[in-house]
């Protein structure tokens, strides 16, 4: 791949193409330091949001989802780390969460590659307190590295609500072949958590807990943690693009056949003076 | 365009212009739309088995893999393999049912756009066989998640994309699920999550290529560079 030559195309049916690159011009000239900086892997990535940059079109709100799903990353794997670190997981189940401790490490890693070759700046690791305490360190779920059953539930919760949380994002990287496609790339790993974490808690007994999301007509929320209700609010929906479902199955397969988005703010409100600390 | 109902069309019609309309179909995808039927009829009427161009296109990728999908599940729960526990047909039928409800969901939405029904090619399998079933399951449920997810970007309508992420995210359940049937604790593995923490994706010709060995009627793609 050759960057000049991609740039020398493009000036030829966009004469002002330097133009709207000089903002990034250092980041150009220095693109082979640029390059041995950043994984070889993040390289088509950095240049998709720096095109996108140029042509001035949703740049902010690129990396504002990228930054906005590197928050999220930072507190499931402070999750996981901690769990391992404080060994709440059973042997049998080790193989498991270490998977997903890897993954959601990769993911910080990848976030932070991603926006810093693209020239944005990754926001640092926010102020986590994992009992969601709000940093009292005595929240509603401070037993979970001492309780296994409640440190899958947490986890149950924090992985179906990040599967929401990418959802909701991928609008706004609508059309964008290099940044939404990873982004869709890690919603579909989240939701490959999110099924073996509720697969481990139907195995250990919670044999209502399906890998998906089975709401009923009133609740979304298929836990029976009430505390996480709002995490799972909306997946009760039954009408998909304009045509309600009900007609063609029962409640339980139209809610888990289709997973629910949130917003941004949504998420936010969901951690934010728990999870995430507010001062 | 004319918005009133024709009485004639039937219900199907209508269900589908409530969905247009509420997918906020702009002057891009009407402009689309047109510019395909004007073009070449690549996928009018419900006896194509080529995808068409744009958003409908991919719609009908999604409705290709989604009856392949649905096929193979109602022959699993009519036929269950030696040995199948409790548990195993409670899951295998809750995914049917899913699968069932994506096909029907595109079929309604695609109305008269929709490609043809298609008829599965099971041959290969051997559905009293544990080992045969997961194994085919597998294949179809993570080729169904690389597929959504490297066709996303493709989609032009945000509502249609929105519909591809929620759909999307369940066949990752199952797939997550499959997998560690066949193998525990394969979830994430490396045939399928890449060392960013990344799921593989396929483009629409990969795909296709693929579920054609299982499809008596083979699917064509002829605007995204596959052909039978």
């Amino acid at each position: 791949m050759n960057l000049f030559e991609i740039i020398d195309e493009i000036e030829k049916v966009d004469p002002e193409i330097h133009e709207r690159l000089n903002p990034r011009r250092d980041a150009i000239k220095n693109i082979t330091s640029f390059g041995s900086k950043v994984a070889v892997a993040a390289m088509p990535f950095a240049l998709g949001a720096l095109f996108k940059k140029a042509y001035g079109q949703t740049t902010t709100s690129v990396f504002d989802v990228l930054n906005f799903a590197l928050t999220l990353e930072y507190l499931e794997s402070e999750f996981y780390n901690v769990g391992t670190a404080k060994g709440v997981v059973p042997a049998a189940n080790s193989a498991y969460i270490a998977n997903i401790t890897r993954d959601e490490a990769n993911h910080v890693t990848f976030l932070k590659n991603v926006i810093i070759s693209s020239g944005g700046m990754p926001v640092s690791k926010p102020e986590i307190d994992l009992s969601g305490g709000n940093g009292s360190g005595t929240g509603p779920f401070a037993s979970a590295f001492t309780d296994y059953n409640l440190f899958l539930t947490v986890a149950q919760a924090f992985e179906d609500t990040g599967v929401r949380a990418y959802k909701g994002q991928a609008g706004y990287l609508k059309g964008n072949k290099t940044i939404l496609t990873a982004a869709l790339s890690i919603h579909a790993v989240e939701a490959r958590h999110a099924a073996a974490i509720r697969q481990l808690r139907h195995d250990r007994g919670a044999t209502a807990t399906m890998p998906w999301i089975v709401s009923t007509a009133s609740l979304g929320n298929d836990t029976t943690v009430a505390a996480v209700n709002a995490n799972y609010a909306g997946e009760e929906n039954t009408v998909q693009g304009g045509v309600d479902l009900k007609a063609l199955g029962s409640i339980g397969a139209v809610t888990a056949a289709f997973d629910e988005p949130l917003t941004k703010e949504q998420v936010l409100a969901l951690l934010s003076g728990s999870f995430l600390v507010k001062r | 365009m004319k918005t009133e109902l024709n009485k004639t069309t039937g219900g199907a019609n209508m269900v589908r212009r409530s969905f247009l309309r509420y997918a906020g179909t702009g002057a891009a995808a009407v402009a689309i739309l047109g510019a395909a039927s004007c073009k070449k009829d690549y996928s009018k009427g419900s006896s194509s088995n080529d995808i068409g161009i744009g958003d409908m296109g991919v719609l009908n990728f999604a409705y290709a893999l989604e009856q392949l999908e649905a096929a193979f599940y109602l022959q699993v729960v009519a036929t269950p393999y030696s040995g199948i526990t409790t548990t195993e047909t409670a899951y295998l039928t809750d995914i049917k049912d899913h699968e069932v409800l994506h096909r029907d969901f595109f079929k309604t939405v695609l109305g008269t756009s929709a490609i043809q029904t298609l008829t599965p090619d099971f041959s290969k399998i051997n559905f009293s066989d544990r080992a045969s079933v997961l194994g085919a399951a597998k294949l179809f449920e993570d080729t169904g998640v690389r597929a959504y997810d490297g066709a996303g970007y493709l989609i032009e309508n945000v509502d249609y994309l929105a519909i591809a992420g929620k759909i999307v995210s369940v066949e990752a359940r199952h797939a997550a699920l499959i997998s560690n049937l066949l193998t525990p604790g394969s979830f994430v593995a490396s045939d399928q999550v890449d060392t960013n923490g990344l799921n593989y994706t396929n483009t629409i010709a990969e795909v296709l290529a693929a579920a054609n060995g299982f499809l008596k009627t083979k699917v064509t793609a002829s605007n995204f560079n596959y052909y039978a």
